[in-house]
């Protein structure tokens, strides 16, 4: 109908202030629906990358062998071999694990390590550590240490340690300093300060080292294998089904971050659920502002509605002009509004440069396409009820003889 | 001369139980092809009522109307939307054209809204009906910008553009002054003249009565002289 189209936009350029101010209002709705996705979506993206990006999306973790049990033929508890203090559960083939672990669609990095505990001396003063045994050249591989160093350098080799800000600043610690620590295995060694990170993460600044991977087999006395791979993976949403399939490769128990991760995923959800609510409301408030304006718009046009009728046209053909009108408002603002959250956005960082301190708004995330369609659907629904009054107007009373 | 339309017999009343208004108490008309008929009155004695009847605008509440040989009581929304865009033209006193168009698109709406676009055949009828109407400088003036009597002549452009056979015209120059008046029932009476279109044209004044063959004066609800 080209020529309800035509009337449709006379109508709307005619009273041009009317209607920009009706666009405008739809704009800001559409901005409000774009600028929370890009919020929602962005904040979001931040607690994940804060919470997740830097630890392990899938962990093979050494299985703790049961204690073995010696039990004679009448059921007589004979002897247990206590598990001992110092760890022993090993991946011992893990050296054959990790190439295959990379062939895996999705892994971006793998990172066998020795993990353990100990203590590190400085002079009278000692502190409890945890102890990391990174394979040099992959020490950013999970936690993005070379990031997050503030002197020296990640790079682990023999004989060098690398620590936290706030350990190093417990133990008065300078970079090039020999210390003493011992493992729980009860092996000591000496080594060098060689770097000093600061992660933002309490626990990690506080009581974490790392150490080579041959440095960290010394002091826990294992001389082959692992006790943990950590792997990252492109998509954190992929860590379930990833997990799976490397258990399937592998038989080891691959373990995904979402294991456990339950809070944070209810956290994630009702924070999107606060931003279903908040779009919503912003459409409502587009479909009562075109509605309402419409209405008005069918109440003062209705003695031209009346001649329109007596010319011969159709209830269908005044229900196409207003319709028209609600999908072009629709239109307009749907356009102007999502040009202007894009706009709006642009000015923040990326969401690989998100800050603390400020949104973490993600301009990727603007649904813009979404906003526009739905925004258009709402117009034209709001302008149903308006459209079936103009059309049931009656002649004969509009035009008033 | 042959019948172009007839009613018989029409009531309407308004409103129910003590409101009630009884406008139409059985009133029967014959009108033929070609006549141009003034509608006499007093006010209030149903002369808008009869038109609107007669335009299929309203039904009447009991009677018979039939037009080219059509029973229109019995005619749907839909059917009578039809009729009245291919067979009846109308001019009002008031609120006459879409004022936010121009006064060629007003005229070429009766066709436009048929075919569902402005054709290059209705605009050219339009301008020639605009310009038969001495409104030749006006073509492409919004409307809301034309004179009063600007206004009803092309709103009498309009009333012709899909040829109906009945023009009905409520008080049209009821608006106007003399002159501006007479430029309008000149026109009037020169289109039915060369091109026999029916005119039934309700007014107070005499002298446009005048102009008028036929007079039909309307009193107590029926047709009365
Ligand atoms: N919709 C309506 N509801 C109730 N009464 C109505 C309605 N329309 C018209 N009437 C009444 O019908 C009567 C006839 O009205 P109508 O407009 O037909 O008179 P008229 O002859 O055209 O008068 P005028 O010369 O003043 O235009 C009046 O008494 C009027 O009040
Ligand atoms: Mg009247």
């Amino acid at each position: 109908m080209l020529y309800a189209l035509k009337i449709a936009t006379r109508y709307l350029t005619a009273s041009k202030a009317q209607t920009a101010l009706l666009v405008l209002g739809v704009a800001v709705g559409v901005f409000i629906f774009i600028f929370m996705s890009a919020l929602i979506g962005g904040l979001a993206e931040f607690i994940l990358s804060r919470t997740v990006g830097d630890i392990s999306h899938v962990t093979i973790t050494a299985e703790d062998r049961d204690p073995a049990i010696l039990i004679s033929p009448d059921g007589m508890i004979l002897a247990v071999i206590e598990r001992g203090r110092a760890r022993t559960a090993t991946l011992a083939e893990a050296a054959t694990f990790v190439p295959l672990i990379e062939t895996v669609p999705g892994v971006i990095a793998v990172s066998p390590q020795i993990t353990g505990a100990g203590f590190l001396t400085r002079g009278a003063q000692v502190a409890q550590v945890s102890v990391t045994g990174l394979e040099p050249g992959r020490e950013s591989a999970i936690l993005n240490l070379d990031g997050y160093m503030t002197q020296g350098s990640a790079r682990l080799g023999a004989g060098l340690i690398v620590l936290g800000e706030t350990l190093a600043d417990d133990l008065s610690l300078r970079l090039g300093q020999t210390l003493r620590l011992q493992s729980s295995s009860g092996v000591s060694a000496v080594l060098t300060l060689s770097g000093i990170y600061s992660t933002g993460n309490g626990m990690i600044d506080a009581s974490s080292t790392y150490v080579s991977l041959s440095t960290a087999r010394t002091l826990f006395a294992l001389p082959q294998g692992v006790t943990r791979i950590e792997i990252k993976l492109a998509d954190l949403n992929a860590a379930d089904a990833t997990a799976l399939r490397i258990r399937a490769l592998t038989g080891l128990d691959a373990v995904p971050w979402t294991d456990g991760a339950e809070q944070l995923m209810e956290a994630l959800n009702a924070q999107a659920q606060t931003g279903y609510f908040l779009k919503s409301f912003a459409l409502i408030t587009i479909v009562i502002g075109v509605a309402s304006a419409l209405l008005l718009s069918t109440y003062r046009r209705r003695p031209e509605i009346g001649i329109m009728r007596a010319m011969g046209a159709g209830r269908g053909f005044v229900i196409f002009v207003f319709v028209t009108q609600g999908a072009l408002i629709g239109l307009m603002g749907g356009l102007s509004g999502a040009a202007l959250g894009y706009l709006a956005l642009l000015p923040f960082p990326s969401r690989d440069a998100f800050e603390v301190g400020t949104l973490p708004m993600d301009i990727t995330q603007g649904s813009y396409g979404l906003a526009i369609t739905l925004t258009v659907i709402g117009a034209i629904l709001a302008s149903i009820l308006p459209a079936r009054a103009a059309a049931r107007v009656d002649p004969v009373t509009a035009i008033g003889q | 001369m042959t019948a172009l339309l007839e009613v018989s017999d029409l009531v309407k009343t308004f409103g129910t139980g003590e409101a009630e208004t009884r406008v139409l108490r059985g009133l029967s008309l014959t009108l033929d092809v070609g006549e141009m008929a003034a509608l006499l009155g007093p006010s209030g004695s149903g002369k808008s009522t009869l038109l609107t009847i007669l335009g299929t605008l309203m039904k009447p509440t009991s009677g018979r109307h039939a037009m080219l040989g059509q029973d229109l009581v019995a005619a749907n929304d839909r059917a009578l939307t039809e009729f009245r865009n291919l067979h009846i033209g109308f001019v009002f006193q008031f609120h006459n054209l879409l004022p936010d168009f121009t006064a060629l698109e007003n005229v070429v709406f009766p066709t436009a809204v048929r075919i569902g676009r402005e054709t290059p055949a209705a605009l050219q009828r339009g301008r020639e009906l605009l310009t038969r109407m001495g409104l030749e400088a006006r073509i492409d003036f919004p409307s809301a910008n034309l004179s009063g009597g600007q206004k009803q002549r092309v709103a009498v452009a309009r009333a012709l553009m899909n040829r109906p056979e009945l023009v009905l015209a409520d008080e049209p120059t009821g608006n106007l002054d003399r002159a501006s008046a007479m430029q309008v029932m000149d026109l009037i009476a020169e289109i039915n003249r060369d091109e026999g279109t029916t005119f039934l044209i309700s007014t107070h004044d005499e002298k446009i009565a005048g102009l008028c063959r036929r007079q039909i004066v309307v009193g107590d609800g029926v047709v009365t002289g």
